[in-house]
């Protein structure tokens, strides 16, 4: 059974809505990321989506533009994310890792070589935000023969489309919260009761919600609704705010512990 | 050839849909819009009615005898793109999509600019149709060309410097997109190359097939028949697409895409997209991309704002894997030595997107004999460019990143 499943089984018979933070790998250097994931995971994560930082992240607003930006300064690879899986992994890590990452790093990579990588380092799902049900269709086959998970994401202006990609998710459907890129606010979709409902009748994959959590109260919101709540900007800005404790071995603790402190004060 | 783009928006395997789920909708929508009315009657009789009356086409096809003469070779014909209304080709794309905009019934208007030619073509589009218009714009390219900045303002447009990246087009346009996504329900998109997601390449080389349509007509009434070379520059890639399109099933004529070289090809400071690119997808799209070896996309340099662009249409990556175009790379030098050459020998000044065209002509004209005949696109004119080069001609300031 694929790890993501199990973790969901597991929260279902528990009552609890799965919580999945967002880290950019290689913010602000790949060794802290190991660190922070294990925050993460002390704090009461449930999985974690491991975001490659690429040049030109259209979904994303400027919180993870930024985070991109600082990754790539030491020229972070695809391979020093999938990396970083293993070795959060050998750290004792045992969440659930989602690889986050734009297409083109992908595919230059090549998919064979891809998904070979990713099952030996322990990654469970993948997610391509800018890989729409109509040009995933190789993608999709490679990853239904590794046993990966390919999320798909759905927005509130997916309407018709929704039955459809919804029947061909894996792990849970990454509902889209608004319209717009990545980054913390305080207004969802004005339809997103309506269009959370029509997203969990058109599958029994779990559903979890994303762009723009940022708060415990709006966790609190969305727990009756769905199966799972991401949370990216937020946290990645949480880390941005960290970044001079986390570069000072003085005071590393003291920024890992910021983190842990604002991903269980959401978790509540 | 000219079945492209199939209904999945491929040109072969170029092209497609590489955007977030957010936008798919809108896509659609606009697709679904444009089969209904590039077909309606009425839609297209205004559409010209404007192109005609507005922005003053025809455009002529201009013998440019001293230039001929003075590269001793080939006849150099120039198709006048830069007499339209804006100075420039992209006002007869911004007119179709601005009318379409309208049809759907959208309220305002976005664009991305490198230039400014094509902001200034979008405001001046949504000054005439009564629409609100944001303009993006890399705040890099905001310094080097800061007449259209202000050309944009005049026409009532909002012009947003955009500081994420390299803060030139490429950035321009994730930004544009980034907009777009929030506020697809009012706000119309106008891209402005035949770039970006299905089906923005079908949409832009449609309305700017008219810069070949009308090429390919007058130089036949002018030289008897059709030409041996077509020449254009190429950033995105949407002239070009104009005036080759037309032409792509005479075999007998010769398509030449130029692209900018920048500093040189064997430098890292050019925006030689299809001489050093490789096939990737960037900004919606599969075709040749500026990146490094684990798909980053590469910061394009050319002295031209308008042609400083790390990727470039879907449809002219299906041309040169077909063989059917060919691609070549000139320098910021040697634009400089073509538009300095135009000026004098014709009194035109072209647009420095233009000049790489010109001076791709100023290598081809030579080699041929005086009956053989070149069409090339002088897609904008210089006005935009003069401080700028008089900058880099003189020594002084304003210099490209």
């Amino acid at each position: 059974m694929n790890h993501i499943d199990a973790v969901f089984q597991e929260l279902r018979e528990e009552g609890e809505t799965a919580l999945i933070p967002f880290i950019t790998v290689g913010d602000p250097d790949l060794g802290t990321s190991v660190e922070i994931i294990q925050a993460l995971e002390q704090a009461g994560a449930h999985m974690i989506e491991l975001g490659v930082p690429y040049s030109d992240p259209l979904a994303d607003g400027p919180v993870i533009q930024r985070a991109s930006e600082r990754a790539l300064k030491h020229n972070v690879t695809l391979i020093d994310c999938i990396q970083t899986a293993e070795n959060a992994r050998q750290a004792g890590v045992k969440l659930p890792f989602i690889l986050f990452s734009y297409y083109n790093p992908v595919l230059q990579f090549g998919l064979e070589r891809f998904f070979s990588l990713i099952v030996e380092k322990g990654i469970s799902g993948l997610i391509i935000p800018d890989l729409p049900i109509e040009e995933d269709g190789e993608v999709r086959a490679k990853a239904e023969e590794a046993n990966i998970h390919l999320i798909p994401l759905v927005a509130p202006t997916s309407h018709d489309r929704v039955t459809h990609i919804a029947s061909k998710a894996r792990g849970f459907v990454y509902c889209v919260s608004s319209l717009g890129v990545t980054g913390e606010r305080s207004d969802f979709h004005k339809g997103i009761e309506a269009f959370l409902s029509a997203v969990r009748e058109a599958t029994t994959t779990p559903i979890a919600v994303g762009f723009g959590i940022s708060s415990r109260e709006q966790v609190e919101r969305f727990e009756g609704q769905a199966d799972g709540v991401i949370v990216g900007s937020a946290i990645v800005r949480k880390i941005e705010e960290m970044v001079p404790l986390l570069q000072s071995p003085a005071t590393k603790q003291e920024g890992l512990e910021g983190i842990r402190a604002f991903v269980s004060a959401l978790r509540g | 050839m000219n079945q492209v783009p199939d209904i999945n928006g491929r040109f072969g395997k170029f092209g497609g849909r590489y955007v977030p789920e957010t936008l798919m909708n809108a896509l659609l929508e606009l697709e679904e819009a444009y089969k209904h009315y590039s077909k309606d009657p009425e839609f297209i009789a205004e559409l010209n009615y404007l192109l005609n009356q507005y922005s003053g086409r025809p455009t002529s096809l201009y013998y440019a005898e001293r230039l001929s003469k003075h590269l001793g070779g080939a006849k150099i014909y120039l198709k006048r793109e830069d007499l339209n209304h804006t100075g420039a080709h992209k006002i007869n794309n911004t007119l179709g999509q601005g009318l379409l905009a309208k049809r759907m019934g959208k309220t305002k208007i976005i664009a991305e600019t490198g230039a400014g030619q094509h902001g200034v073509a979008s405001a001046t589009v949504a000054a005439l149709l009564g629409m609100e218009c944001k303009v993006f714009m890399g705040e890099e390219d905001t310094k080097r060309q800061e007449l259209n900045v202000f050309r944009m303002k005049l026409l009532g447009a909002e012009v947003v410097p955009v500081m994420s990246g390299t803060r030139t087009l490429k950035d321009a346009c994730n930004e544009t997109l980034r907009y777009w996504v929030s506020h697809v329900e009012d706000t119309y998109y106008i891209l402005g190359s035949v770039t970006g997601p299905h089906p923005y390449p079908m949409i832009v080389r449609d309305f700017q097939r008219i810069i070949g349509d009308e090429a390919r007509e007058q130089i036949q009434k002018e030289a008897g028949r059709l030409p041996d070379y077509v020449v254009a520059a190429v950033g995105g890639g949407s002239n070009a697409i104009g005036i080759f399109y037309p032409f792509v099933n005479d075999e007998s004529v010769k398509l030449i895409g130029v692209e900018a070289a920048g500093s040189g090809i064997d430098t890292e400071e050019h925006a030689a997209t299809m001489t050093k690119g490789r096939h990737g997808v960037f900004q919606g799209s599969l075709s040749y991309v500026l990146q490094d070896e684990y798909g980053q996309v590469l910061p394009a340099h050319s002295i031209s704002a308008g042609l400083d662009y790390p990727g470039i249409g879907p449809e002219h990556a299906y041309l040169k894997d077909t063989g059917r175009a060919d691609y070549f790379p000139i320098t910021d030098a040697e634009a400089l030595e073509a538009l300095q050459l135009l000026s004098r020998t014709e009194g035109i000044i072209p647009a420095l997107e233009s000049s790489h065209a010109i001076a791709q002509v100023m290598k081809l004209a030579p080699t041929l004999d005086s009956d053989q005949t070149i069409v090339v696109s002088l897609s904008g004119r210089g006005d935009k460019d003069v401080q700028s080069i008089m900058g880099y001609l003189g020594g002084t300031a304003n210099e490209s990143h």
